[in-house]
């Protein structure tokens, strides 16, 4: 395995040394890792973060490889700076028995860009109404800890409690899609003045704040741990907030589209701005930020979730929900949150590494940069800027709404266990079988 | 300013005061009115009185020009001018639509009862390749079926593209096509005055 | 005007060409004669995802009296029920040559994507989409009024005029409702001031950004003397727990909102009552008020032809150089306009 030296690189931001990365560890760190026969990577300005950690995507695999393939989506995930994901049930067939998620798990490795940890369904088919085998899927090869009806909520109050009860049993977490169905019946968008005038039918915020009180009372009622996904409301937060003050064990996890965009995007009807939960107001966003700034939001997570064109290339009405990420997230998060002030590059690893992998249980991942730790690790360059190009991306699928848009930020390179996938912001093809 | 190269006998009378019109002034306030009041003559010795002749202005300009011909009409007939005069916008049959910005429609409206068995006399300002006047002869027959319709033009520079032919001009002025011919109206422009712009002049 | 997809489009200017226009438009329709050359050799047509006889045949007798040629294009039985996208159809339509689109769609925004998203080339006029707009009714709703409420009761010219100082009820399901949507815009940028009256469940979480006042309470609005009360088609299925729940039986909407023979009695003597249709009548109007000399519903219907004549004429008859249908003409016709001005005032002669 080839060993590597990044030269001037900041950990975390901080104060540039020089880092080895041989034998799939962090080897050395300042002067010790000076080392001959080493391959330099140049790194002077470099933000050196832990390899990024996904609780939220959509790779489509089995069933809608015409949209994102576990191979394209975790090359995606290379590039965008990410050492594991996770993969949402909302597969055909489901995620909801050992045997599919053995098989998501499988593909990961085979495809070898990033861990892929596959998330069990909690209910059978993502129907809301029986359980799915959660211990057998915790029990397989794939070892699942999260389990998530992602796309659907879990309404059903007795459903949602028995999960939270049952998954303690193997130390698993319910990561709950907010969205009480009756209320969001038809719903199009973001209920409020933008939909009153696009004659949309709206999606209120209630309809998800509901459902997240309910579900941090019975979390507390039950003893368990509750991870709320894609936080997209003021309401929302405050009551995440409210919860972690009382002491009960709630996660949450704000996305990037939500921390950037609004409802306003809408009125020109481009279903690329099509998202579930939508797009809200700009009250909402700052409520979003100012939650990940303090700590009300745990994990940043991109549900990135491709479609193929012609999900998209039609009216709002018949447009499919969902925006790509993988690619967007870190630039993102930097512009809204870094250099705004908002968070440091040490609190970047906190809510994109650190805080995620503890959620979903990872071991290898989401560790500080130290000598002897597992080398996955991504390399940043803050200064450097780039005009979203769609086409030009790994994803599969075109469906990012930040098309157009310049974001700071380049991940320059990105290792798994000291094997590099990404060197000079592109992928390293042919090392990794 | 005068012309040293006239293409033509009238009398050109130098450059237009300073409101917004340069070029040459061929016909001043009192030779339009002496040329109205000639076709007013021609069009009651024609048609032996006033008692069958509908006078539509063709707008903008022909509408003004038709009132005062009526007026002129009623003055000699001691007929209500009002009861001689219509309008008629072309618009909706012109055949260059497609080539311009989009027009304005203007209104059309026929005294009395209608033109059918009537004398139309069509009168604009200025009679050029013909199409406008094509244009209205075809939306007359949508109107009605007028026994005869004639034609009375303040202007005919020439350069016709159809068979169509003035039956009252009040002056014929040859000009290049590089030019523009323009009729100011007091009804529409504060002054009566024709004028000659553009070409080599 | 490249396309009307939303009464937001028109400014004070514009919406009183169209009505002026209409006027003109209206004038030639009363005559023996209705059908005029002017849009000879222009397509139009009709792509209805929607069922609405009475829009389509509005908007194609406008079309045919201005001598376009008329596709009607329906998606029942047509290729759209087998699972062609809207795309498709537009390409399909853009490559039949069609200048004009007149396009009814269950989804808001349609329009609006059929215009911008370059399937198509021709003007797009919305007739209708979801809850969004349906532009050619408030302005044939903002005719009928102008008809009516300005110069002295239509007994003096109203040309370029607009409707400041009328006020204007409109009454009835305003959440689902595409027409209050352009009424309430179209209203308000001829001047007008508008109430709306609707069961608070009928009325949209941020209503508060229209330029509109909202009220829950008929009577009391009936009694501040409105000059015009717009009564709104109330779906009998919205009062179904399936549809909605709204309203608890069409009984009580009645009584709180339906406009019978008391509350006409209450309206000024020069007020007038429109109606887009098609009625529920006993629900959210009674014969007596329908039936009503005040009440302009079957002018309305006469109105919208002129109306729709004078958007497809404003839309179509205009050179558009992108047409490429200047090419060999060195000299257009007599008037010889080169300005760009669209009113005759400066007529050149060159």
């Amino acid at each position: 395995m080839t060993t590597y030296l990044l030269t001037g690189a900041r950990p975390l931001g901080g104060d540039p040394t020089d880092v080895l990365v041989a034998d799939g560890v962090v080897a050395a760190l300042g002067a010790d890792a000076r080392r001959a026969g080493a391959q330099v990577v140049e790194a002077d300005g470099l933000v050196l973060l832990p390899g990024l950690v996904d609780l939220h995507t959509h790779l489509r695999e089995p069933g809608r490889e015409d949209a994102e393939t576990v191979e394209s989506g975790t090359r995606a995930a290379a590039l965008g700076g990410f050492t594991a994901v996770h993969a949402m049930a909302n597969t055909t067939p489901t995620q909801d028995t050992a045997g599919v998620v053995e098989q998501v798990w499988r593909l990961g490795r085979d495809a070898g860009w990033c861990d892929v940890h596959p998330v069990g369904a909690v209910t059978v088919g993502l129907e809301g109404e029986r359980l799915a085998e959660l211990s057998a899927m915790a029990r397989s090869a794939a070892a699942v800890r999260v389990f998530s009806d992602d796309g659907k909520c879990v309404h059903d109050p007795v459903v949602m409690r028995r999960a939270l009860e049952y998954v303690k049993a193997f130390d698993g977490v319910v990561a709950q899609h907010a969205q009480e169905p009756r209320l969001t019946e038809g719903a199009q968008m973001h209920e409020g003045v933008v939909s009153a005038e696009l004659g949309l039918t709206g999606w209120p915020a209630v309809a998800e704040e509901a459902v997240v009180a309910r579900d941090v009372l019975l979390a507390e009622h039950v003893g368990s741990r509750l991870h709320v996904l894609h936080l997209s409301t003021a309401g929302s937060v405050d009551i995440v907030r409210w919860a972690k003050a009382r002491g009960i064990a709630v996660t949450a996890e704000a996305t990037p589209h939500h921390l950037a965009l609004t409802d306003d995007l809408v009125r020109g009807y481009d279903p690329r701005f099509k998202v579930n939960p939508p797009l809200r107001t700009a009250e909402d966003v700052e409520a979003v930020r100012q939650g990940l700034a303090d700590g009300t939001i745990d994990v940043v997570g991109t549900d990135h979730a491709p479609h193929p064109r012609e999900d998209k290339d039609c009216e709002w009405g018949a447009a499919a929900f969902g925006m790509t990420g993988l690619e967007t997230a870190l630039s993102v998060v930097q512009e809204v949150m870094v250099d705004t002030g908002r968070l440091t590059w040490a609190d970047v690893a906190r809510v994109m590494s650190t805080a995620p992998a503890h959620i979903g249980r990872l071991t290898g991942q989401g560790r500080p940069i130290a000598v002897g730790e597992p080398a996955n690790l991504t390399l940043v360059d803050p200064a450097a800027r780039r005009v979203v190009v769609p086409e030009e991306q790994a994803t599969a699928s075109v469906n990012s709404p930040f098309a157009g848009r310049e974001l700071p930020g380049r991940v320059v390179a990105t290792f798994l266990r000291g094997r590099a996938t990404v060197l000079d912001g592109a992928l390293v093809e042919g090392t990794h079988r | 300013m005068s012309t040293g190269t006239p293409t033509s006998g009238s009398g050109r009378q130098g450059t237009a005061p300073g409101d917004g019109v340069a070029g040459t002034t061929v016909l001043g306030a009192e030779d339009v009115a002496r040329a109205l009041t000639r076709i007013a003559h021609e069009v009651v010795e024609r048609n032996k009185g006033v008692d069958d002749v509908v006078l539509l202005g063709i707008p903008t300009r022909g509408l003004p020009l038709a009132r005062r011909l009526a007026q002129r009409l009623a003055q000699v007939e001691h007929v209500p001018a009002e009861q001689l005069v219509g309008s008629l916008d072309v618009t909706m049959h012109r055949d260059d639509l497609a080539h311009q910005p989009t027009r304005t429609i203007g209104e059309t409206y026929v005294p009395g009862d209608g033109i059918d068995g009537k004398v139309v006399v069509l009168v604009d300002d200025v009679l050029y390749s013909g199409r406008t006047i094509r244009a209205a002869l075809d939306a007359i027959s949508d109107l009605g079926r007028p026994r005869a319709v004639q034609l009375a033009v303040l202007v005919d520079r020439g350069h016709r593209e159809l068979p169509i032919r003035a039956d009252y001009v009040g002056k014929n002025l040859p000009t290049a096509t590089a030019e523009r011919v323009r009729v100011l109206l007091a009804e529409t422009d504060g002054e009566d005055r024709v004028v000659i712009e553009g070409g080599a002049r | 005007m490249r396309h009307l997809l939303s009464a937001a489009d028109l400014d004070l200017g514009e919406a009183v060409l169209v009505l002026d226009t209409a006027a003109q438009m209206a004038a030639t329709q009363a005559r023996e004669i209705k059908k005029l050359p002017t849009l000879r050799g222009r397509t139009v047509v009709n792509l209805f995802f929607e069922d609405s006889t009475r829009t389509r045949i509005s908007f194609e007798t406008a079309a045919k009296r201005l001598s376009a040629d008329v596709i009607n294009f329906s998606a029942k039985g047509s290729s759209v029920s087998k699972g062609e996208s809207l795309k498709d159809t537009a390409l399909t339509l853009q490559a039949m040559g069609a200048d004009a689109v007149v396009i009814r769609h269950q989804a808001s925004g349609a329009p609006h994507t059929l215009a911008h998203a370059g399937w198509t080339h021709g003007a797009v006029v919305n007739a209708g989409d979801g809850m969004h707009q349906h532009p050619t009714q408030a302005l044939l709703d903002a005719y009928t009024l102008r008809r009516h409420l300005v110069g002295d009761g239509g007994r003096a010219d109203a040309t370029g005029r607009d409707l400041a100082g009328v006020h204007v009820a409109i009454v009835g399901d305003v959440l689902h409702s595409r027409v209050a949507r352009s009424n309430v815009q179209l209203l308000r940028t001829l001047g007008a001031r508008v109430t709306l009256v609707a069961p608070p469940t009928l009325v949209p979480v941020g209503v508060h950004a229209w330029p509109a006042e909202v009220s829950y309470d008929l009577d009391d609005v009936l009694a501040t003397g409105p000059d015009a009360v717009m009564m709104l088609r109330v779906q009998r299925e919205r009062m179904s727990s399936a549809g909605g729940g709204f309203f608890p039986s069409p009984l009580e909407y009645t009584r709180g909102y339906g406009l019978d023979a008391r509350r006409l009695a209450l309206l000024p003597d020069h007020a007038v009552v429109l109606h887009p249709g098609p009625m529920n009548r006993g629900l959210e109007i009674s014969a007596d008020a329908a039936d009503s000399p005040r009440a302009v519903i079957v002018e309305q219907v006469a109105n919208g032809v002129a109306v729709r004549m004078a958007v497809l004429y404003l839309l179509l008859a205009g050179g558009d150089t992108t047409r490429g249908r200047d090419e060999g003409t060195s000299r257009a016709g007599d008037g010889q306009e080169r300005t760009d001005v669209r009113t005759d005032e400066t007529r050149v002669h060159a």
